[in-house]
């Protein structure tokens, strides 16, 4: 962290620094973690809405037996580019925008360890969801799923799936990137006196995704490489005509699949374990049961991508070594779901909309987990392997998990980022149109699994008897929609109110509440020292002899901070350079494609981009 | 990682950080942690497709194992020529640094020269990515083997150049040192490479 500056004069640089941090132009320059953090929150959401009428596409497609709506082509295109468009591109992304914006506010740092690599990873995540999506325009989107198997992949004639090995590569080196910086962050930036076990669990879930991440990204990188060397170069990795092996891409692809899961239901762990202890008031339970279960979920998430893979012969031994690890794995989380219980037993509990989401969360994701182990059995697994149970399956961890998580989240930390409430009552309509919509939808696709629904058809005759659950997904679907128009309205309405939110509106317990909400550049205008788990909490209660919480007897040491003294204190300046770099980057994307002229012009921009950010003069 | 290494001149040097090891160096580590599972990836798909082959050139045929052995020690030996900048920068000895700066990139020059010329002479024998799977595993393998030498080559010379131009932090050691890490990781990875891909015999069925 540059924080002792040198001034501009006695460091020329060859290059000015950008100074504005006011405007629409500080947006394509700002190091700030908070602004990039909504960059990246603003950015996931847009491709949740798309990613949402395609689903939607897909749901009216289904309708109706022998639907006319899309072709078997279009069909490909839309749920591949569903898929890809909801993990890649919405709730990974959306994560990261909470863990960028809390990381440091949480373990009381003023911004991440490397604020323009922060910017290059948010840069080059756009420039890759905008990537993938411009081959709608430019020959067809990615059609062979988002698991991409080989040799469908590898020979499909259409340009989709190069687009998908590019723009995932591109994605992954965001991630990578934002992955070493966040990890370092954590570990490295903490206030003092906040050891591990202080740690909030949010970040400790935000620290065990970016270890994860680290060590899975490699891995489909490669496959990704190997990938597009046989659809571009020529290469024979998934090319059964010459002895390759298409399970190779399915090892790989998994190997990075079943951490990649974790990564995106690990955050939304993390915000229960906020959420649920600020609104019961009471301590998380077991704090340290739930730190270790995450981190022995992370261990053991690399040890059981092959049931992913059981009905392709592996053989019995493979299958049951990974059918008994798949049904270790949900131990840990286990544990966690009976911590949560525990916390709000006996709790003072608040239902506001965030509570609700983290509730209904945690019950949508046990459906989830409970139809996961039923997969771990290899041979009720084949029996559903490539229906539409799997497809229930996984959008109850996914959807009932995930995004009742983020929501939770985006309820919680609302006030804190915008300084301004959301409507508790139309979060409230919210919260119920999407859990009954979430049920209406992904729990008839159990039945339909079962009946013999396979996944991916983009059609059904009448005869099959599919029609009358199908056509209750496709209400369900809707109303989830209608739930998330009903945030847009919220979202929409609280940004226009006055800007009147304090900066400890639900009582809170951790360092971000500490602070003013929004919280000024500097994060916190003095570093709090800290002395216990959940810290703000215990500067603001203590405890009479029945264990109940006193408030403290005011001193003006234990108010928050209004946040407007810092003049002094120096944060590093913006910068263009990592904008330029992404840009480059993409550019060698496209460059591979349509021909390596515009790849030399891409790694020439990369390159300046690169020299531009180590020459740049650290000056304010 | 130049720039990273670069810009945070000194890390965390002079911010107390809270497991005492400076940023940048912290975040080299998980850097190089993550790129062994890259290079793990490759090789375990160079190592299950040995002998796979159904037509040639095989290994055997196209191996040249003395010429290789002697770029490999070229390689081997700037580990050395970088430990020796290292310490040099460490000491504020900015002409002694360039010096071993320069002696690793050219050693490291030559030995990516000697990929060069070896990938030509088997593409000259009939191998290329598209011939059979040797050749994908093989050039895919040890091109981004080659491509990671090259970077660090680059991030060598700016080194150099950047010291000419007074670029360097104060505190010049920390720099080249974080791109040492990286030029060691490097070496070691074409240890491996090397026992796996060419000294270990293949036991092709088909010749």
């Amino acid at each position: 962290m540059s924080s002792v500056s040198v001034p501009a004069e006695e460091r020329p640089g060859l290059l000015r620094r950008p100074t504005a941090v006011t405007g629409l132009w500080s947006w394509f320059t700002t190091v700030d973690h908070k602004k990039i953090g909504i960059l990246y929150g603003l950015t996931a959401f847009v491709f949740f809405l798309v990613g949402g009428l395609e689903a939607l596409l897909i749901r009216s497609q289904l309708a109706q037996p022998n639907g006319k709506l899309l072709t078997a082509a279009q069909y490909d295109q839309v749920f591949t580019m569903h898929g890809l468009t909801m993990v890649f591109l919405f709730v990974m992304p959306m994560s990261a925008a909470f863990l960028n914006y809390m990381i440091p506010l949480m373990i009381g740092a003023r911004d991440v360890a490397f604020p323009r690599l922060n910017a290059f990873s948010y840069w080059l995540f756009l420039f890759g969801g905008l990537f993938l999506y411009s081959s709608f325009f430019l020959g067809g989107a990615p059609n062979g799923g988002w698991f991409g198997y080989a040799p469908n992949s590898t020979t499909d004639p259409s340009p989709g799936m190069t687009f998908y090995a590019l723009g995932l590569l591109l994605a992954g080196i965001a991630s990578t990137a934002g992955a070493i910086n966040l990890g370092v962050t954590v570990l490295n930036m903490r206030a003092p006196g906040m050891s591990f076990f202080r740690v909030p669990v949010f970040v400790w879930m935000g620290l065990v995704v970016q270890m994860l991440l680290a060590f899975s990204l490699p891995i489909i990188t490669v496959a990704l490489i190997e990938l597009l060397f046989d659809r571009r170069f020529g290469t024979h990795f998934f090319d059964p005509a010459v002895g390759g092996d298409p399970l190779l891409w399915q090892h790989l692809f998994w190997l990075f699949g079943h951490p990649e899961v974790y990564i995106l239901i690990l955050p939304a762990f993390g915000i229960f374990s906020e959420v649920l202890p600020v609104f019961s008031r009471k301590p998380l339970f077991g704090y340290q049961f739930v730190v270790f279960s995450g981190i022995s979920i992370g261990f053991i998430g690399f040890g059981v991508w092959a049931h992913h893979m059981f009905a392709v012969g592996l053989g019995p031994v493979a299958n049951t070594a990974f059918g008994i690890s798949t049904a270790i794995i949900a131990v840990p989380t286990g544990v966690k779901i009976f911590n949560w219980m525990a916390t709000m037993h006996g709790g003072d509990l608040r239902f506001t909309t965030a509570m609700l989401f983290s509730v209904g969360g945690v019950m949508n994701f046990v459906i989830g987990g409970l139809s996961g182990v039923t997969h771990a059995i290899v041979p009720a697994d084949y029996q559903q392997t490539d229906t539409y149970y799997i497809v229930a399956h996984f959008h109850y961890v996914l959807f009932g998990g995930a995004v009742l998580g983020i929501f939770s989240g985006l309820f919680y930390w609302w006030p804190k980022v915008f300084g301004r409430m959301l409507g508790e009552k139309l979060g409230k309509v919210q919260f119920w149109l999407m859990v009954i919509g979430l049920n209406l939808t992904f729990g008839p696709m159990h039945i339909l699994g079962l009946q013999g629904m396979i996944r991916r058809t983009y059609t059904y005759p009448a005869s099959l008897g599919l029609t009358f659950w199908n056509q209750v997904a496709t209400v369900g679907s809707f109303t989830i929609a209608a739930g998330v128009l009903v945030f847009v309205v919220n979202a929409v309405s609280s940004l226009r109110g006055p800007k009147d939110a304090p900066a400890d509106p639900w009582d809170g317990r951790t360092l971000e509440w500490m602070t003013s909400s929004p919280p000024p550049v500097h994060n916190f205008d003095e570093i709090p020292t800290v002395h216990a788990l959940d810290e703000f909490w215990h500067r603001k209660y203590t405890e009479d002899k029945s264990g109940r919480p006193v408030p403290v007897q005011a001193g003006a040491s234990e108010q928050p901070h209004p946040g407007g003294g810092g003049h002094e204190i120096h944060l590093p300046g913006p910068s263009y350079w990592p904008l330029v770099g992404a840009l480059g980057l993409q550019l060698v994307g496209y460059g591979i494609i349509y021909g390596w002229w515009l790849a030399f012009v891409g790694a020439a921009l990369l390159l300046v981009g690169v020299f531009g950010w180590a020459l740049e003069p650290s000056a304010e | 990682m130049a720039q990273a290494a670069v810009e945070h001149h000194g890390g965390g040097s002079e911010h107390a950080t809270s497991t005492g090891l400076p940023s940048t160096k912290l975040a080299m580590w998980l850097f190089l942690a993550s790129d062994c599972l890259f290079f793990g990836a490759l090789i375990t798909s160079y190592v299950l497709y040995r002998g796979a082959s159904v037509q040639g050139p095989f290994p055997r045929d196209v191996f040249d194992i003395p010429y290789t052995s002697v770029s490999s020690f070229v390689l081997l030996g700037s580990s050395l020529t970088m430990v020796l900048a290292v310490a040099a920068a460490q000491r504020r000895d900015l002409g002694r640094m360039r010096i071993w700066l320069l002696a690793t990139a050219m050693l490291g020059m030559t030995f990516v020269g000697g990929q060069v010329y070896e990938f030509t002479r088997f593409y000259n024998e009939g191998l290329s990515l598209s011939k059979n799977l040797f050749g994908s595993t093989f050039f895919v393998l040890t091109g981004f083997h080659g491509a990671h030498v090259a970077i660090g080559i680059l991030m060598l010379l700016s080194l150099v150049s950047f010291s000419y131009a007074d670029k360097l932090p104060e505190d010049a050691g920390f720099p080249v040192e974080m791109i040492g890490l990286y030029w060691h990781f490097v070496d070691i990875v074409w240890i491996v490479i090397f026992t796996v891909v060419y000294l270990i015999p293949t036991g092709n069925p088909g010749k």
